[in-house]
């Protein structure tokens, strides 16, 4: 960010708004998304057996293949939609209200995950160990809500916070490892990913650990106590937790802790410049460690949603691929509590939207497909700017400082 | 990774004394010589050194598992000893130290784990061997785009396409060379993204490699579920090289049947290792990519396109890692299944940083994953309840502890990951 030039007269400066609104993230974020949808109607097209069909007479009548790929189109975001976010074909009214709940069952680990990784970003960190986190979390609210008894409400409250400092503790061994040997964080966290897996594996293996009473060979805990679950929000027809308000006010945590503490801003310091933060007094190897910290307790978050959340026992795969979708949910959301949101709600909406496409014989991968282009477009900010003939990016300052006249007094600087 | 460079370069002239690996190595050599040796099992156990049908047959050595314990931990000590002294002197202790101890450790942890029963070792070796190409490959892809300064974490996906291409191409053209052919093409295109995005774009490479993990995860499992699983017969059913065994080289006693009894996928790793050090290390190709790696602003002064080695180098990295990818279908189990390479990508990556960006080495390093992967699977058949998560856990373990330094130095070349901007 550069000052704002004074010079610019108000005729000007609508150009400039507008051209800045246009080369800015939020909207190169809704044409990745938009481009990433199409990209994922060609492979629906390209996989319809229907369109390939009419493809071997094309020259005789186009019309069928056209029609045919439309259709294959229409029918599988149809599907996509029926399953995220409203059904129209349902019977009553509950049902057709599921889907948009499911999506917010799914959103939730996404959000708190992404949030994690997506404050690491602002540090400069790239926090890959969502995965392994998620999983140490989850190892330790099992141990408390499977093998500690504790009355209603406390044992929950006991099992939520052991996750958070479980996952915040094995991110901050990632920040001192950082911190202390330099050795690099993507390395230290895809390797304790695995040691996380593996330890997790052990203790659901083992009887005297948290092997599932009775069970076989097949590593698997017990469903946590029912005093420990998280309770369901909607009554018995939707399966829709608590999960997802903790999501929420970890958005909000997240903000303010982003924007408004000093915390934060030293993260942010140290993620601008760690050589300038360092200079201005500002511990930069003590930062890394909070900042890990910060983020794996978000991470925990998540791990509590998947193993509070869960009403049967847990298997090893618990973290599901949310380590990972946390990493692309954090580009697409560009490490911003409201951009992070979004982005989980429609990654979220992807996954509940997965039955409803198998049915009607689509691959629910497509959407891995729409979600891998929408995060290669985010990540390469030159290729959708080509494509879309987008200005460079501009360094006035009009539009945040109008934002900033209409929230607070002074612009952020 | 520059930043482990950064915090060592005001070292004083005379380097403290560092007793970090010995106090590892120590640590290694006690538990041997305690938990499998004082506390080991009694049993006998039967090493078995060649198959029945070999021609030169070495008699099985029959030992007491707990004495194997005993002896190995004696001598693990003593390196950890020798270690201790070249510590306190001041004097490095050479790379290959490390092998050897590791070496012992893994034959005391197959004498302990197959306590009343028999190590068949060239299965084992071989098998190790067949499981470490993926990865070994791999790690010479992500060592020449890293020795070039380009942080390559898209491995993973490399393998993914190449393991896809193989058998598909493979099987639909009904020719395994297409399919080799095309694994390394496709993965070579990528890799050609990459470089793209990261040497003339300079878009953050980890963030690039990372989303194109995600990119061909997502296209590979759409594909197989939609289209593969439906069609397999025709689409997903190459079949795999044949095994053809070498003449001569492959009746040597115990080494032999493992290493020169194997695919084309293994023995093109066997020849790409040795030639990428020559080419590395003593061509002129070699040095100006090192030196593009090390210091662009140095190379570029002396006449070297940096942007265009780099290019290169990490196109051609994809070839080797597509290769990889090959080896993991038509190299081995013939079709591929959803996400088949399972991380071994970034077990690659661990690879390349655990054999310090350097072929031998890392070629080294992939074969104790190798080892640890058939491990699990052999010792759960030999002395079911042993917790074997452990020692899956164990290269990861490893890994760790010689990133954060516990193991000599670790460095990578001190461009690696910074984009060069030509001024």
């Amino acid at each position: 960010m550069t000052t704002t030039p004074k010079a610019a007269n108000a005729d000007a400066r609508w150009s400039i708004a507008a051209k800045e609104i246009v080369s800015g993230g939020a909207f190169r974020a809704f044409l990745s998304v938009l481009l990433g949808f199409v990209v994922g109607a060609l492979f629906m097209v390209g996989s319809n057996e229907e369109f390939l069909k009419a493809l071997s007479y094309f020259t005789a009548r186009p019309t069928d293949a056209l029609a045919a790929g439309w259709g294959a189109i229409a029918d599988g975001y149809a599907a996509l939609f029926r399953g995220s976010i409203y059904n129209y074909n349902a019977d009553n009214l509950v049902a057709a209200l599921r889907p948009i709940t499911e999506t917010l069952r799914f959103a939730a680990p996404l959000i708190a995950a992404g949030l994690g990784v997506a404050l690491a970003f602002r540090v400069g960190l790239f926090n890959i160990g969502a995965s392994g986190q998620i999983l140490f979390g989850a190892l330790a609210a099992t141990a408390v809500s499977t093998r500690v008894e504790l009355p209603w409400g406390i044992h929950l409250v006991v099992a939520a916070v052991t996750a958070i400092i479980a996952s915040a503790a094995y991110g901050a061994l990632v920040g001192f490892l950082k911190a202390r040997t330099g050795a690099h964080e993507v390395i230290v966290t895809i390797m304790l990913n695995y040691i996380a897996a593996g330890l997790l594996t052990f203790a659901f293996r083992q009887e005297s650990l948290l092997r599932e009473t009775g069970g076989g060979g097949t590593p698997k805990s017990d469903a946590p106590a029912e005093t420990a679950q998280l309770p369901l929000l909607l009554g018995d027809s939707y399966m829709l937790h608590a999960g997802i308000v903790l999501a929420l006010v970890a958005v909000v945590i997240y903000w303010w802790l982003m924007e408004r503490s000093t915390i934060g801003y030293r993260f942010r310091m140290v993620g601008h410049n760690a050589d300038a933060a360092r200079t201005a007094g500002i511990n930069v190897e003590l930062t890394f460690v909070a900042a890990m910290a910060v983020s794996g307790a978000f991470v925990g978050l998540a791990a509590i949603n998947q193993a509070l959340g869960a009403r049967a026992g847990l298997t090893p795969d618990i973290d599901g691929s949310i380590g990972f979708d946390a990493i692309t949910v954090a580009l697409l959301g560009s490490s911003t509590a409201p951009g992070v949101l979004l982005a989980g709600l429609l990654f979220g909406a992807f996954k509940a939207g997965a039955p409803s496409m198998q049915v009607i014989g689509l691959s629910p991968e497509v959407t891995g497909v729409v979600q891998g282009f929408i995060v290669l477009f985010i990540a390469a900010p030159p290729l959708i700017r080509a494509i879309f003939r987008l200005p460079a990016p501009q360094k006035t300052t009009v539009v945040a400082d109008w934002w900033a006249r209409l929230t607070r007094k002074k612009a952020a600087k | 990774m520059s930043t482990v460079a950064a915090s060592t370069q005001f070292q004083s002239a005379e380097a403290p004394r560092t007793f970090k690996s010995t106090i590892v190595m120590g640590v290694f050599a006690l538990v041997v010589f305690v938990a499998f040796g004082v506390f080991g099992k009694p049993e006998d156990v039967t090493f078995q050194w060649s198959k029945p049908d070999d021609v030169i047959h070495i008699p099985d050595f029959v030992v007491g598992s707990s004495l194997v314990g005993l002896a190995i931990g004696a001598i693990l000590i003593l390196i950890a000893a020798i270690v201790a002294v070249n510590a306190s002197r001041r004097r490095r202790n050479p790379q290959w130290i490390s092998l050897i101890f590791g070496f012992f450790a893994i034959i005391a942890l197959l004498a302990w784990l197959a306590a009343g029963n028999a190590v068949p070792f060239a299965f084992i070796l071989g098998n190790a061997i067949v499981l470490a190409v993926p990865i070994a490959l791999g790690a010479m892809g992500g060592i020449m785009s890293e020795r070039v300064g380009v942080v390559n974490i898209a491995i993973e996906g490399q393998l993914l396409t190449g393991a896809f291409l193989a058998a598909v191409v493979g099987s639909l053209t009904d020719s395994l060379l297409l399919g080799l052919v095309a694994a390394m093409v496709g993965a070579a295109l990528l890799s050609m993204v990459l470089a793209a995005f990261a040497i003339k774009y300079l878009v953050d490479q980890i963030i690039v490699g990372v989303v194109l993990n995600v990119l061909v995860l997502g296209i590979t499992n759409f594909l197989y579920s939609q289209w593969l699983a439906n069609d397999g017969e025709r689409s997903n059913f190459p079949g795999t090289f044949d095994i053809t065994p070498i003449p001569l080289l492959s009746d040597i006693p115990i080494i032999g049947p493992a290493l020169f009894e194997n695919r084309l996928t293994t023995y093109l790793a066997f020849i790409i290792i040795p030639v990428l050090w020559f080419f590395l290390f003593k061509t002129k190709l070699g040095l100006r990519a090192r030196a593009v790696g090390e210091h662009p602003l140095a190379a570029d002064t002396v006449g070297i396109n940096v942007a265009r080695t780099r290019f290169w180098w990490v196109t051609l990295g994809g070839v080797v890692a597509g290769l990889g990818g090959a080896a993991l279908t038509i190299g081995s189990v013939g079709a591929f299944g959803r996400g088949m390479s399972g991380g071994q990508g970034f077990i690659a990556l661990a690879v390349v940083i655990l054999g310090r960006w350097h072929p031998f080495y890392a070629a080294a390093a992939a074969l104790l994953f190798g080892f640890s992967i058939i491990l699990r699977v052999w010792a759960n058949q030999v002395s079911p309840g042993i917790p074997t998560d452990f020692i899956t856990m164990v290269p990861y373990l490893v890994t760790l502890i010689a990133v954060v330094g516990f193991v000599g130095r670790v460095r990578a070349p001190a461009a690696d990951g910074q984009p060069y901007i030509k001024g």
